[in-house]
């Protein structure tokens, strides 16, 4: 196997042919940031957050996706590029319902570390506030699509990790979401195996275990009278 | 089937036809203004005059001039009725017996029919698509007889790069470096894919091609085929092209028939069969990647590119994908050689173009014409320029193409040019505008077409279109301000640098070459425009929706 060498925001790098850019820059310690990208499942360069400029090519080019060449220079950085990711996080930002106060991601999320990364502390596009649906028919976990970003890792784990293609996205353009089996509740799809990769994978508070969330952290407020109860009546009720 | 068979068929066909013929259109356009019936009556009209010995009512493709229809045709002699109302048939009929009629003679020597160059729609509106022996009776398929047997796949690709034949889907990649490239790939299996999925609004040329004629197509496949090394094409038709999927299956069952198509073609040891997919109503499936993963029964989603469709295509095969009008030009490349044809058009885009010309315009319809013909000469001469007042604008390439404002009127049609005035060759739609057009009102159309039809797979793309529909629309409601149309104009940029796929780094171009010659229709919509004062600058430099803003939305 042969080795390429390019450079990286200045920095040489030499790795074997097949690689991509993502990998190079990995290597040299540059970060590039990403949304759909995930180790071990196949690349779509949906996102558009890796987009790279390379010289001798006016076109940016997704980094997960494309493969090194020799003498590659690659440019992850540029005012342009920071400044078109700012604008696709924003854009993420007014296209969801994201409150990350109440969200059960919250301060473990990437579209949070995202927007920090890129320095977006407001988005200049109007909120849509799309009114989307929870689903919690699911024993164990639930997925509330006001917080997706269609990176669709989810349906790439399902499908290429635990072989189960329980989710797919249905519907285009604004419409899309993220449809469990043959747009049933998730908890109605026999093919879900719960072994809840999808969870693992979704790179915001979308799909979460249950429990975890805000709107479930509920007091027991009964059980005081329950026990004043037992000690005072020796009746053991609720 | 050898050559001598397929000489025979045509002689035969030829020595069947009746020396008048009446061609009625029975294409989509005339059908919707009652053509079946005109035929009907046409028929009728000849049997009772007892001329059914030496006259003949053909039902046939496209002529072309589809405002006018239904249109009905005598030949030899081409006089042309239009607008032939079914109760007109029979004094049609009568005039071939000295009578007369009172259905609107056309004006065949009009710039509309004189200026044009038929080489795709040579023989559209002259036969019966329905009929593979008509099509084999002006020459039909021996095109495919002569690269079996006198030519190598490599000389075929040889002359299709010499004849400087480009990519008649809008992008313009010269079509024998694909077919080479392809043809070059290793692998035991290749494929042959037709783009007919021709969605831009008001675009209708490969319809009209695929229902006019159809075998112009599959021959034009085939001998992809057998330059490339592939013996299965496909065909990806839209859903709501009925007739044409109709007309193409009817075609392809009378060229398996006949061996002209399937297994051992003209006795020669070359194999191919094609098969038709029809699409599901997605405009994105037009996008070479997207219509492959559609094609494999996947969710039409583009993907990115490389690895190209030449490279890694149908089920990761090296595939060939050409649009239809691409592939109907072929025979005749192949029939008067790659020297005829450089010999049309201009330095680097050579031969004839189809457009569906539309609008403001006193003649609608199809015209083929060749390269390097000014947008004037098409909108005043051929297409009679405005009914009422002056060109303001033509856009061209669809919802992918621009506006080009009438002081560039003399831009010659060719791929460069056009996108060196910041439009498109595209498809072939061109829409003219007049004075009394809304330039962004036209943006915002094309831009709620590109928000409904995008996939939603990248980022940019799907909510980017969203975005910029809605900031139209506040320039349009009179509620924005200098800095929106900033933020609107870099937004545009945005979803043109960072899309997946040509859907949306094309789909601000519209807006980009409105804001570009006509900017002050949108200047002038501006609330500092409306206003008498200047409203006082809120946080502007980052273009923040206010409170009230938000809740006036």
């Amino acid at each position: 196997m042969s080795v390429k060498t390019l450079t990286i925001d200045g920095k040489d790098v030499a790795i074997e042919e097949g690689a991509t850019i993502l990998q190079a820059a990995k290597e040299a310690g540059v970060a590039i940031p990403t949304l759909c990208h995930l180790e071990g499942v196949s690349d779509v360069g949906a996102c558009r957050l890796c987009l790279v400029e390379i010289a001798g090519t006016s076109k940016l080019l997704p980094a997960c996706v494309t493969e090194v060449a020799e003498g590659m220079q690659v440019q992850t950085n540029t005012p342009k590029l920071q400044e078109y990711r700012r604008m696709t996080v924003e854009l993420l930002f007014s296209e969801g319902n994201h409150f990350c106060s109440v969200c059960v991601a919250n301060g473990n999320c990437e579209l949070q570390d995202v927007a920090i990364q890129v320095g977006m502390d407001h988005t200049r596009f109007p909120y849509r506030f799309p009114n989307r649906g929870v689903d919690m028919s699911h024993p164990s976990f639930g997925i509330d699509h006001n917080r997706c970003i269609l990176c669709t890792r989810c349906v790439r784990v399902c499908d290429e990790i635990e072989g189960a293609h329980v989710w797919d996205v249905a519907q285009r353009g604004a419409g899309c979401y993220i449809v469990s089996g043959l747009n049933q509740p998730w908890g109605t799809v026999d093919a879900c195996t719960s072994c809840g990769k999808c969870v693992d994978a979704c790179p915001t508070g979308a799909i979460f275990r249950k429990g975890e969330t805000t709107g479930e952290k509920e007091r027991d407020r009964a059980k005081l009278e329950f026990l004043v109860t037992a000690r005072e009546k020796h009746q053991w009720i609720r | 089937m050898d050559w001598n068979e397929l000489l025979e068929i045509a002689e035969h066909e030829r020595s069947q036809q009746k020396p008048i013929r009446l061609h009625c259109c029975t294409s989509t356009g005339c059908r919707a203004a009652n053509s079946i019936a005109v035929l009907n009556g046409l028929r009728d009209a000849v049997d009772e005059a007892k001329l059914g010995d030496r006259v003949e009512v053909v039902g046939v493709g496209c002529m072309g001039f589809c405002s006018r229809g239904p249109l009905v045709q005598i030949d030899p002699n081409d006089d042309l009725y239009e607008e032939v109302k079914p109760d007109e048939a029979a004094s049609i009929v009568s005039t071939l017996t000295g009578g007369t009629t009172s259905a609107i003679k056309g004006d065949t020597q009009h710039p509309f029919f004189s200026r044009q160059m038929k080489v795709v729609r040579q023989h559209s509106g002259k036969l019966d698509p329905e009929r593979i022996e008509e099509y084999i009776a002006v020459g039909g398929y021996q095109a495919l007889h002569k690269v079996l047997y006198e030519m190598t796949p490599a000389q075929v690709v040889e002359e299709i790069s010499r004849s400087g034949l480009r990519g008649r889907g809008g992008g313009g990649y010269p079509t024998g470096l694909k077919w080479a490239t392809v043809a070059k790939m290793p692998g035991e299996q290749k494929y042959v894919i037709c783009n007919g999925d021709e969605g831009d609004p008001g675009a209708f040329m490969d319809r009209s091609v695929m229902e006019s004629d159809p075998h112009l197509v599959l021959e034009g496949m085939a001998i992809a085929g057998y330059a490339i090394g592939a013996n299965h094409g496909y065909i990806y038709v839209r859903a709501e092209y009925p007739l044409a999927i109709e007309r193409l299956q009817k075609a392809i069952q009378q060229a398996k028939k006949y061996g002209l198509l399937g297994s051992q073609i003209f006795d020669s040891p070359f194999d191919f069969k094609i098969d038709i997919r029809i699409g599901a109503g997605a405009f994105v499936c037009g996008e070479e990647t997207a219509l492959i993963q559609s094609i494999e029964g996947g969710r039409g989603n583009p993907r990115p590119r490389p690895p190209y469709p030449a490279q890694s295509g149908l089920w990761g095969c090296p595939t060939l994908i050409n649009n239809v009008e691409t592939y109907a030009n072929i025979a005749a490349i192949i029939n008067q050689g790659a020297d005829w044809y450089a010999s049309i058009g201009t330095e680097k885009s050579k031969g004839t173009k189809i457009f569906a010309l539309t609008g403001k315009i006193r003649n609608n319809g199809l015209i083929e014409v060749p390269m390097g013909i000014t947008l004037r000469e098409i909108v005043e001469e051929m297409g009679g320029g405005v009914p009422d007042g002056d060109v303001k604008a033509v856009q061209t390439g669809g919802p992918s193409g621009g506006c080009i404002p009438a002081s560039m009127l003399d831009t010659p049609v060719d791929y460069e040019s056009l996108m060196a005035v910041g439009s498109m060759m595209g498809s072939g739609g061109m829409v003219v505008m007049d004075q009394t057009t809304n330039m962004v009102e036209v943006a915002q159309f094309y831009m709620e077409f590109c928000r409904g039809e995008t996939c939603g797979k990248c980022i940019p793309c799907r909510t980017g279109t969203v975005q910029l529909y809605s900031m139209l629309t506040k320039i349009l409601n009179g509620k924005a301000t200098k800095a929106d149309l900033d933020a609107m104009e870099a937004l545009c940029y945005m979803v043109k640098d960072t899309s997946l796929c040509g859907l949306g780094m094309s789909a601000p171009n519209p807006v980009l070459s409105t804001l570009k010659y006509f900017p002050e229709e949108y200047r002038e919509r501006l609330q500092e425009a409306i206003a008498p004062t200047p409203p006082v600058e809120p946080t502007e430099q980052h273009g923040t929706a206010t409170a009230p803003e938000l809740l006036a939305q």
